[in-house]
């Protein structure tokens, strides 16, 4: 029905497009600088100071409020036990020993053989030697306290993930009420909730995981619902006209079915959670982050890229491990029995002996070398490459930044507010002018407009570029495996990473700028893009390949016409969350010059007189996610189905 | 045999989740007179700070036998610890006078333990190279003049002012505007930002200014160079609107938990009584900077070579 409405319009919709960015670009020219509602750094609104006011009184209130005495601190002492025991077998010292209950050797051994079971021989190899990196590198004890925390976190984000992402697989009503609590669970900036959290679930690391779950959460459920959602429907119609009831339907067919997709959900909540680490550094989370952030201070790019480092390879393992646990596989008794029996020994000798307790890092070691190496590798980069780079910084942000910003910033509200209303109007009908009316009403309610604009034009920006990456990358990878078996780390490096380690040498290469702080966001979106795109292109069914290849189509042609519109689901996913992510990153391209929202949002974390702005600035964020969301996603619906009629 | 030690681990960690009570906000606090304890120190995010917190952790731990827990936080998280009992002192606070009207005059959960002797300053500063090739740009009155030469991609076509920390209050955009420069106020966003650009600057002869403060572990590399403002007098920063001179220089000084004052611990006393000078904190601040020596024996080689300073912090005997 949709696509009918849609046919009808379609000769006509360009042109409409055109005519209104003309109008608009000629009303820009008249009504420059009229209208922008701008805001300085320093200046306050009415409701910024009311959040003040509200978060103060909370603040007060701690003591004597029921519900911080019976609630939250349950909440906390439960998160609480929970990470501190995990610790307390692999990380600290407990128990009155000086060590963990379980060393080194025993942590490597069960790594080991928990992959070997689950993933089969090739992960388990990489599993040993991904570990055992991790103490020559000397980082033995903050990894594995980050590890304890990423595992709570990750647990306790699958067990209401999900249940939660099947539910709104199933139901449209529960998807429709669950999508914008997720996006704002994706999108609000950590920095704005970590301060309170703190004074909900204390310092430590009730609020460190909380604030790694907030975040890492939403990828799970999302996908799982996009992956129960996605199972042909003939398949369940076939399931039910042999008259399987729901729950059989669910568990004999839709589950299995996307089992797949939602292992890479899981996947992605993994990651999601590691590249929380060095956030939740600042309210003194234990492990590999508080190393970063203290190299940091000092611009010690080598301490901080080991750490970093170790945090990639726990990444890889951990997504290795998920990845392969998708393929049914059974183990020779004698190999199951034989590697429970070495590894029982080895945490048996880890318990015991100091030796295999504590990494004898001092014997041998990567660490030191890692670490000059990397240092030398920036001042490599730093002393030689910034006479290129700048020249492509000036010349990106001249051709494309300064132009949408100047025409997104520089307009009167209400014109943009115009064009937006009507774009949406035209992309997606009543609704979606609807949906963008209220987002732009509540820009306008955050006092923030002008930031907003600024903040928009380079998000527009670096979605575009991370599209272009996914899509080049993406199918490369889909079309070839071994591209696929050498992209992918660095992929995974690229989300994982903390950003802090690469802006450093970013800051020397394109001093602090919007464009830096793009950069950022696109090493940063790429990789989820890309992943997706690739899984997209790789389950275009190998028949309709060979059929477009059998018909004499070249590459290209088969790429164009076949591949990537078969995948245009994975496409529309990877443009919605590659936009979702690079809002993510706002907050960090604020710590280095792109100002705006990002600014305003961590200023609001350090200074107690802006945090009202701070937050109003991460609701601002939330507002322009959902905004662009719905319309891509308004968008691609068009998209679809025009193609399948 | 190996199942058996499987188990066993289980089991302990079972017991372990089973075996413990549930603990009440606010009993963390240390504070009890006499016996020293447990001390909460608050780790504020820069060099300096954890140059006075190393050596205040050293003297409490070998001298007065504490044991002294160190709290990674950022400035408002921490000062949030008092009240909920995390945190006991932050031994490094700049001015902060929102922090101290929230938490010392409205919910009274903090207090102040005097001055650290360590004295800060903010303003704008340019590298080495440019105040010696063009010393008369370190006056206010000639920025002007060269405000063509700092226009970056950020900028248009003005000069751009390099700011932002966000952990420091900064007036510079009111400033710009109420000294008629033609300048533009650029974000950077993170002292991170702020160093790679003026050590960018001082290495390759780039015109850069922004904003900087003293004591600052970088000013022992690189000399950055004041530019002079109009003279800072009391009260002509009150209105943020109106600013038009430079700012004021800052006692940098220590902020207690109540508690923790009330108690009147040897840490407390110790807390109170710290006070030395910048040179004292760059001297740390340099071990831990360039010579990439842990805080702890940073703080370990200045103590012995500082006893005396030392002897006069801690608590009077009897």
């Amino acid at each position: 029905m949709v696509a009918v409405a849609a046919s009808r319009q379609i000769p006509r919709k360009p042109l409409l497009v055109g005519g209104i960015v003309l109008a608009w670009l000629v009303l820009w020219l008249v009504l420059r600088d009229v209208g922008t509602l701008p805001l300085d750094a320093s200046q306050l609104t009415p409701l910024h100071r009311w959040i003040n006011e509200v978060n103060d009184a909370v603040g007060a209130s701690r003591n004597t409020n029921p519900v911080f005495l019976y609630f939250f601190n349950e909440i906390r002492l439960v998160i609480d036990e929970f990470v501190t025991l995990i610790q307390a077998l692999i990380a600290q010292p407990s128990f009155g020993r000086p060590v963990p209950v379980i060393g080194w050797l025993g942590v490597v051994a069960i790594a080991g053989f928990v992959s070997l079971v689950v993933a089969g021989w090739r992960v388990a190899l990489l599993a040993l030697a991904g570990f055992t990196f991790l103490g020559l590198q000397g980082l033995w004890q903050e990894s594995m306290d980050t590890l304890s925390l990423t595992l709570a976190a990750v647990a306790i984000a699958l067990l209401f993930g999900v249940p939660l992402g099947i539910w709104a697989g199933l139901s449209d009503r529960v998807h429709r009420v669950l999508t914008p609590v997720l996006d704002f669970m994706q999108t609000m900036p950590t920095f704005v909730y970590l301060a309170p959290l703190t004074l909900f679930f204390l310092i430590g690391p009730a609020s460190a995981t909380i604030a790694t779950l907030i975040y890492a959460a939403p990828p799970a459920i999302r996908i799982t619902a996009h992956a129960i959602r996605s199972v042909p429907r003939d398949t369940v119609e076939a399931s039910e006209s042999l008259g399987a009831t729901g729950k059989q339907t669910l568990v004999k067919v839709l589950l299995p079915s996307s089992r797949k997709t939602i292992v890479l959900g899981v996947n992605q909540t993994i990651m999601a959670a590691l590249s929380m680490v060095t956030i939740a550094a600042l309210i003194d989370a234990p492990g590999l982050g508080k190393t970063v952030v203290k190299a940091l201070q000092t611009l010690d790019v080598g301490t901080a890229f080991n750490a970093g480092l170790a945090i990639v390879v726990l990444a890889i393992v951990l997504d290795r491990v998920t990845t392969a646990a998708t393929e049914r596989r059974s183990l020779p008794r004698w190999a199951l029995f034989g590697g429970l029996g070495v590894t029982g020994v080895a945490v048996y000798l880890s318990h015991t002996y100091l030796w295999a307790a504590e990494f004898p890092s001092d014997e041998v070691e990567v660490g030191s070398s890692i670490r000059q190496g990397a240092t030398a590798a920036t001042e490599w980069v730093q002393d030689s490459l910034p006479v290129i780079t700048g020249g492509v910084k000036d010349f990106v942000t001249w051709a494309l930044i300064n132009p949408l910003q100047a025409l997104l910033a520089e307009s009167p509200w209400f014109l943009v507010a115009l064009v937006v209303v009507a774009l949406s109007f035209l992309v997606g009908g009543v609704r979606s002018a609807v949906v963008s009316a209220v987002c732009l009403g509540l820009l306008i309610a955050t006092g923030l407009w002008q930031d907003a604009m600024v903040t928009l034009a380079s998000t527009l920006v670096a979605t575009v570029i991370v599209m272009l990456v996914g899509i080049v990358v993406g199918t490369w990878m889909g079309r070839s495996t071994r591209a696929d078996r050498v992209i992918r780390p660095i992929l995974d490096a690229g989300q994982v990473m903390p950003a802090f380690v690469y802006l450093v040498p970013f800051l020397a290469l394109f001093s602090a700028s919007r464009f830096t702080a793009i950069v950022a966001a696109v090493v940063f979106a790429a990789p989820v893009a890309t992943k997706i795109i690739a899984d997209g292109v790789r389950s275009v069914p190998p028949a309709s390949v060979e059929a477009s290849t059998a018909l004499g189509a070249s590459t290209w042609q088969t790429i164009v016409k076949v591949q990537l519109p078969m995948a245009r689901g994975a496409l529309t996913l990877a443009a919605n969350q590659g936009l979702i992510y690079v809002l993510s990153m706002v907050v960090v391209g604020g710590l280095v010059g792109a100002g705006a929202l990002g600014y305003d949002v961590v200023a609001g974390f350090s200074q107690g007189q802006l945090y009202g702005k701070g937050l109003a600035a991460g609701a601002a964020i939330v507002v322009l996610g959902v905004m662009l969301d719905r319309l891509t996603q308004a968008a691609a619906r068009r998209w679809t189905n025009q193609e399948v009629r | 045999m190996a199942r058996h030690n499987v188990l066993a681990a289980v089991l302990v960690g079972a017991l372990a989740l089973g075996g413990c009570g549930g603990a009440k906000v606010g009993d963390t606090s240390s504070g009890a007179a006499g016996d020293c304890g447990t001390f909460n120190i608050a780790i504020n995010p820069w060099v300096g700070y954890e140059a006075n917190a190393a050596v205040l952790a050293h003297v409490a731990e070998k001298e007065l036998g504490c044991k002294v827990t160190k709290k990674e936080l950022k400035e408002e998280v921490a000062w949030q610890g008092f009240g909920t009992g995390e945190v006991d002192a932050v031994v490094e606070n700049w001015g902060h006078d929102d922090l101290r009207k929230k938490y010392i005059d409205d919910q009274k959960t903090a207090v102040n333990a005097g001055s650290t002797g360590v004295k800060g300053q903010i303003g704008w500063y340019v590298p080495p190279w440019l105040a010696k090739e063009h010393p008369d740009i370190l006056d206010w009155n000639n920025l002007d003049k060269y405000a063509d030469r700092f226009k970056t991609s950020e900028s248009g076509d003005k000069g751009q002012l390099l700011d932002g920390d966000p952990s420091f209050v900064t007036n510079d955009e009111a400033l710009v505007k109420n000294l008629n420069l033609n300048f533009k106020v650029v974000y950077g966003g993170s002292e991170t930002a702020l160093i790679q650009a003026f050590r960018q600057a001082e290495k390759d002869k780039k015109w850069v200014i922004g904003y900087f403060y003293s004591p600052q572990w970088l000013l022992n590399e690189i000399k950055l160079e004041k530019v002079k403002l109009p003279e800072y007098r009391p009260g002509c920063d009150a209105d943020a609107e109106k600013v038009a001179c430079d700012y004021p220089d800052y006692d940098l000084d220590k902020i207690v938990s109540k508690k923790f004052a009330d108690a009147n611990g040897p840490a407390y006393q110790l807390v109170k009584n710290f006070q030395w000078t910048n040179e004292d904190q760059n001297t740390v601040a340099k071990y831990i900077a360039e010579d990439k020596m842990k805080p702890e024996d940073a703080a370990k080689k200045w103590v012995e070579a500082n006893g005396d300073k030392v002897k006069a912090w801690l608590p009077a005997q009897g």
